[in-house]
C-alpha cells in the first residue's frame, strides 16, 4: 500500500512539476500585465515538437533543444507585439478571447509544420528505473524535478538580485508608477512574456521523454495550469509553483485510486471544491473593496 | 439601435429581421446554404443565452458549451433510451439544465473576474468529460445517432425546414430577450452589471437574480444543443467541449455585449466564416485562431454597437 | 422607539478597531448627522448599519427590530436606503433607469411576466417611470433623464444618486458625504432638498465633512474619531465641546462652526 501510495507520489510530482511550471508562466505574464495567456500550453508544446522535428532532420539534440527554446521565445515575443499591445485597454473577456485564438492559432501551425503524431524524445540517463521505498522512479522524472527546481531558483535570482528583474516588477506592482521613473513597461510586459514562453519550452522539452508529446497536449496543459494558478492564489508565484505540484499529486493519487477514466476531471473538481470553499485560492489575498 | 433606444421601441430593432430572414433563402443556390442558415440561428440561440449572462448582468461563462451536451444529448438519449418523443426531450433537457445551472450556480456565481472564468471553464469540462467517459449512455468518445424527429410529417433530413424552425425559434427567443431590457429583472441584471453594490441596497436579491439569468441561458443553450443533435442526426461530447465554449462566448463578444441582434451577428460570422474557409480545410484552426484574435483586437466593442458608434458618429 | 439604532457596535479588520463599542439611537423623523476626522470610521458604520458588515459584537436595530447581520438588500426592503461616498451609478444605464432601478422594491413582477412582457408589467413600468421623474424633479434632474449617466458631470451624479435612493420609498436614508465636492450654490439646494425630505417624516442620517451644512441642518450631532463616541448632542452642543473642539474642529472650524450660527 505505502509503495503504491509511493509510486503514486512520484508520478503526481513529476507530472506536477510541468503544472508548476506552466502555472508560474501563467503567473509571470498575469502579473506584468493583467492578462491569463491561455497560450502558455503552446509554448510547452512548440518546445517539446520543435526539438523533436529538429532532431529528426539532424540536428545533435542539445542544438535542437536550444534552438527549439529560442524559437518559442521569438513566438511569445510576437503573441505579446501583435496580439496583446493592439488590445491593451481591451476589457478581460476580450484579451482571455485574444490569447485562445493565438493558441488555436499555434495549435493550427503546430499541426500544419509538424503533424498529428505522437512523438518522443530519447531520455537523457536511460530507461532502467530507480528503486526507491518500494516503488520506482524514472531517472528522467528527477531530471524533469531538478530542472523545474533550478528554473524557479533561477527565476527568483532573477527577479531579486537583478536590475531587470526588480524592473518588471515593478511594472507588475504598478505600471504607471514604473514608466514614471524610466522604466519601458512595454518591454518588461514583452519581456514577460519571453520569460513565460522560455518555461514553457523548456518544460515541454523536459516532460516530452516521458509523456511524449503532439500538437494538441497545449490545451489540457493550459487549462491544468491555469487551475493550477487559481489553486495556489492568482498573482502569486509560489503559489502556482505550489498549486502546480498539488494538482498533480491530486491527479495521479485520484486516478490511481479511484478512476484512471476521471483523472482529468479529479483535476477540476478539486479547482471548483477549492474556489468554493477558498475564493483566493491557497496563497492569494483577499481584495477589500473601498465603498 | 442601443439598449436605451431599444428600451423605447423594444421590438422595433428586431422587425427588420423578419424580411431578412424570409427574404435570403431566394438567393440560396442550394441546399447547403440552407444548412448554413440553420446552423447560424441554432448558434445564435446559444449565444442569445449565453449574452443574458455575459452581456446584461456582466457575468462571464467560458463552460456554456456544457449545456449545448445536454441538451443535445437529451433527445439523443430520451427517444433511444427512454422512448420520450423529440419535442418532451427538447423540453426535459432544458429543464435539466436550468435545474443544474441553479444547483451549480449558487456556489460558483458568487465568484467574480477569472475566478468566475475558470470555475465555468472547469464545469463545462466536467460534463464534456462525464459525457466522454459514461459509454453506456453516451456511446463514448465517438458519441450516437439522433433519431429525426417527426415534425408535421415534414422530412426532417432535409436542411430547409430546419432553416426555418431555427429562424422562427431564434426570433422567438430573441422578442423574449428584449422584453427582458425594459421590465424590472432585466433592469436589476443590468444594475448588477454595473454596480452589484447598489443593486444589492436597493433591494435587488443579487445571487437570485445571477442564478435566474444563468438558468434561463443554460435552457437557451441547451435547446439550441437539441437542435443541432437532431439536426445532425449525430452527436459526439466535443459538443460540449472547450473549443465550442469558446466560440460561444466569442460570438457574444464579437456580436456586442448586450445587443440581441449582436447575438445573431456574431453567430453568422463565427458560423459562415469557417466554412468559407473550409477549402483551407488544413489550416482550419489557423484561420479560427486568427479571426478570433483579429476581431477581438480591432472590434473589441463588438460588430454591433461599433457599427452603431459609426453611425451616430457619422450622423453628427 | 428609534428608527435606526447601533447598540454597542464593533467591527475589526486586521486586527485594527474600526469601530469600538458605539452606541447611538435616531429618533424617527429627525436629521441626524455623524462628523469626524477622516479615518474615524463614520462609513464603517454606515457600512454596518446597512449590511456590508457583518459587526464584529453589538447589535443594529431598525424601527425597534434587531436586524444585524442582515443583508443590504433585505434590509432595503423594510425601508433603508443609502447613497455612496464613491458614486456607485449604472454608469451604462439612462438617468431615468438608474431611478427605476430605485423603485425595484416596489416591483412586484416575476421574472416569467417580465420574460412575456404581460401587460402587468407594461402597466408596472408606466407607474415605475413617473415615479422615477417625480424623484429626478425633486434634485432638479428632469430635464437630463434620458441621458446616459455616465454623461453627467459629478455633482449631477451625486444628486442623481440621491434621486434613486429617494425613488426607494425609504424610512431611513443614509446619505454618505452627499456635499463632497459641491460648491456652495450647489449645497445649499442640497440643504433645501434635504429638509424636504426630512418634512416629509424620512429619517435622514448623514456623514458630513461640511460644517455649515451640518450645523445648519442637522437636529442631532455624533462625533465619531478612531472609531469610538466623542460626544453627541444638538449642533450647538456639540460645536463648543471642548473634546470635540480639540480633536476635530479645532480653532478654525470651531469658528465656521460659529459664523454658521451667525
Amino acid at each position: 500500500m505505502l509503495a503504491e501510495s509511493l509510486q503514486f507520489f512520484f508520478s503526481g510530482l513529476t507530472v506536477g512539476a510541468v503544472y508548476a511550471l506552466v502555472a508560474l508562466g501563467f503567473t509571470l505574464i498575469y502579473n506584468a500585465c493583467d492578462v491569463i495567456n491561455f497560450a502558455q500550453g503552446e509554448f510547452v508544446m512548440l518546445g517539446g515538437m520543435t526539438t523533436v522535428f529538429l532532431a529528426l532532420a539532424g540536428l545533435p539534440l542539445p542544438i535542437a533543444a536550444l534552438l527549439a527554446v529560442a524559437v518559442t521565445v521569438l513566438m511569445g515575443l510576437a503573441l505579446h507585439r501583435l496580439a496583446i499591445e493592439p488590445a491593451r485597454g481591451a476589457s478581460p473577456v476580450v484579451l482571455i478571447i485574444i490569447t485562445i485564438g493565438a493558441s488555436i492559432f499555434l495549435r493550427g501551425v503546430a499541426q500544419v509544420a509538424f503533424d498529428k503524431n505522437f512523438h518522443s524524445l530519447p531520455p537523457v540517463f536511460g530507461t532502467n528505473p530507480i528503486q526507491l521505498g518500494g516503488a520506482t522512479i524514472l531517472p528522467h522524472s528527477l531530471l524533469v524535478l531538478a530542472g523545474a527546481g533550478a528554473i524557479v531558483l533561477l527565476l527568483w535570482l532573477f527577479i531579486d538580485r537583478t536590475l531587470i528583474g526588480k524592473a518588471l516588477i515593478a511594472t507588475a506592482t504598478n505600471r504607471l508608477a514604473a514608466r514614471l521613473v524610466g522604466i519601458d513597461t512595454r518591454r518588461m510586459v514583452g519581456l514577460s512574456f519571453a520569460v513565460a514562453a522560455g518555461i514553457g519550452a523548456i518544460a515541454g522539452i523536459l516532460i516530452t521523454p516521458i509523456t511524449l508529446t503532439s500538437y494538441d497536449v497545449g490545451t489540457l496543459l493550459a487549462l491544468k495550469g491555469f487551475a493550477a494558478v487559481m489553486l495556489g492564489g492568482i498573482g502569486s508565484a509560489l503559489g502556482a509553483v505550489i498549486g502546480g505540484l498539488a494538482l498533480g499529486m491530486v491527479e495521479a493519487f485520484s486516478a490511481g485510486y479511484l478512476s484512471s477514466k476521471y483523472k482529468d476531471a479529479a483535476a477540476f473538481l478539486v479547482i471548483l471544491l477549492v474556489l468554493f470553499a477558498m475564493p483566493q485560492g491557497l496563497l492569494g489575498r483577499g481584495k477589500v473593496e473601498r465603498v | 439601435m442601443s439598449v436605451r433606444d431599444l428600451s423605447r421601441h423594444p421590438l422595433a430593432a428586431l422587425a427588420w429581421i423578419v424580411p431578412i430572414i424570409t427574404v435570403l433563402p431566394l438567393f440560396f443556390p442550394s441546399a447547403y446554404y440552407y444548412r448554413i442558415g440553420a446552423l447560424v440561428f441554432i448558434f445564435a440561440l446559444a449565444a442569445l443565452g449565453l449574452n443574458l449572462l455575459m452581456g446584461f448582468a456582466g457575468q462571464v461563462s467560458l463552460g456554456h458549451a456544457g449545456f449545448l451536451g445536454i441538451g443535445g444529448y437529451a433527445v439523443a438519449i430520451g427517444p433511444a433510451y427512454l422512448g420520450v418523443p423529440a419535442w418532451l426531450a427538447i423540453i426535459g433537457g432544458a429543464v435539466l439544465s436550468g435545474l443544474i445551472a441553479y444547483a451549480v450556480g449558487r456556489p460558483i456565481l458568487r465568484l467574480k473576474g477569472h475566478y468566475l472564468a475558470v470555475a465555468t471553464l472547469g464545469f463545462g469540462l466536467l460534463i464534456a468529460i462525464v459525457l466522454t467517459n459514461e459509454s453506456a449512455w453516451t456511446g463514448g468518445p465517438d458519441g450516437i445517432s439522433v433519431p429525426r424527429p417527426a415534425l408535421f410529417g415534414l422530412n426532417m433530413r432535409r436542411s430547409e425546414p430546419w432553416y426555418w424552425l431555427a429562424a422562427a425559434s431564434f426570433l422567438l427567443s430573441a422578442v423574449i430577450a428584449t422584453n427582458l431590457i425594459d421590465s424590472p429583472t432585466g433592469r436589476a441584471l443590468r444594475a448588477i452589471h454595473d454596480s452589484e453594490l447598489a443593486a444589492r441596497v436597493l433591494g435587488i436579491d443579487v445571487g437570485q437574480a445571477k442564478l435566474a439569468v444563468f438558468a434561463i441561458s443554460a435552457a437557451y443553450a441547451s435547446v439550441a444543443g437539441s437542435y443541432l443533435a437532431l439536426f445532425n442526426g449525430h452527436i459526439t461530447p466535443d459538443i460540449a467541449g472547450f473549443l465550442n465554449s469558446i466560440e460561444l462566448a466569442a460570438m457574444v463578444v464579437l456580436g456586442g455585449m448586450g445587443s440581441v441582434v449582436g447575438s445573431l451577428v456574431g453567430a453568422a460570422v463565427l458560423v459562415v466564416l469557417p466554412q468559407v474557409l473550409t477549402i483551407l480545410h488544413e489550416y482550419e484552426h489557423i484561420m479560427l485562431g486568427l479571426i478570433l484574435m483579429g476581431c477581438m483586437i480591432f472590434l473589441r466593442r463588438g460588430i454591433v454597437p461599433s457599427l452603431q458608434a459609426a453611425w451616430a458618429g457619422a450622423r453628427r | 422607539m428609534s428608527a435606526l439604532e447601533a447598540e454597542r457596535l464593533s467591527i475589526a479588520f486586521g486586527g485594527v478597531r474600526a469601530i469600538d463599542e458605539v452606541s447611538l439611537a435616531i429618533e424617527p423623523g429627525v436629521v441626524f448627522s455623524i462628523i469626524g476626522p477622516n479615518g474615524a470610521g463614520k462609513t464603517t458604520l454606515f457600512n454596518l448599519f446597512s449590511g456590508l458588515y457583518v459587526p464584529l459584537a453589538g447589535r443594529v436595530l431598525f424601527a425597534g427590530k434587531d436586524v444585524t447581520g442582515l443583508s443590504p438588500d433585505r434590509l432595503a426592503r423594510r425601508g433603508l436606503s443609502r447613497t455612496f461616498q464613491n458614486l456607485q451609478i449604472f454608469f451604462r444605464m439612462t438617468v431615468l433607469e438608474n431611478v427605476m432601478v430605485g423603485r425595484h422594491r416596489h416591483e412586484t413582477t416575476g421574472v416569467l411576466a417580465d420574460l412575456l412582457h404581460l401587460p402587468s408589467v407594461r402597466r408596472q413600468n408606466r407607474r415605475t417611470r413617473e415615479a422615477a421623474r417625480a424623484a429626478l424633479s425633486r434634485v432638479g434632474l428632469e430635464a437630463e433623464a434620458e441621458r446616459r449617466a455616465d454623461a453627467l458631470p459629478y455633482g449631477a451624479l451625486k444628486r442623481l444618486e440621491l434621486a434613486r435612493a429617494l425613488a426607494s420609498e425609504p424610512k431611513v436614508l443614509l446619505l454618505d458625504e452627499p456635499a463632497a465636492g459641491c460648491n456652495p450654490v450647489e449645497t445649499k439646494e442640497l440643504d433645501a432638498v434635504i429638509r424636504s425630505i426630512a418634512k416629509e417624516g424620512i429619517t435622514v442620517v448623514l456623514v458630513e465633512h461640511d460644517m455649515r451644512l451640518v450645523m445648519n441642518i442637522s437636529d442631532r450631532v455624533h462625533v465619531l474619531a478612531n472609531g469610538r463616541t466623542l460626544a453627541e448632542g444638538s449642533a450647538a452642543e456639540v460645536r463648543s465641546h471642548p473634546a470635540v473642539v480639540e480633536a476635530y474642529l479645532g480653532v478654525h472650524g470651531a469658528q465656521e462652526a460659529a459664523n454658521a450660527f451667525g
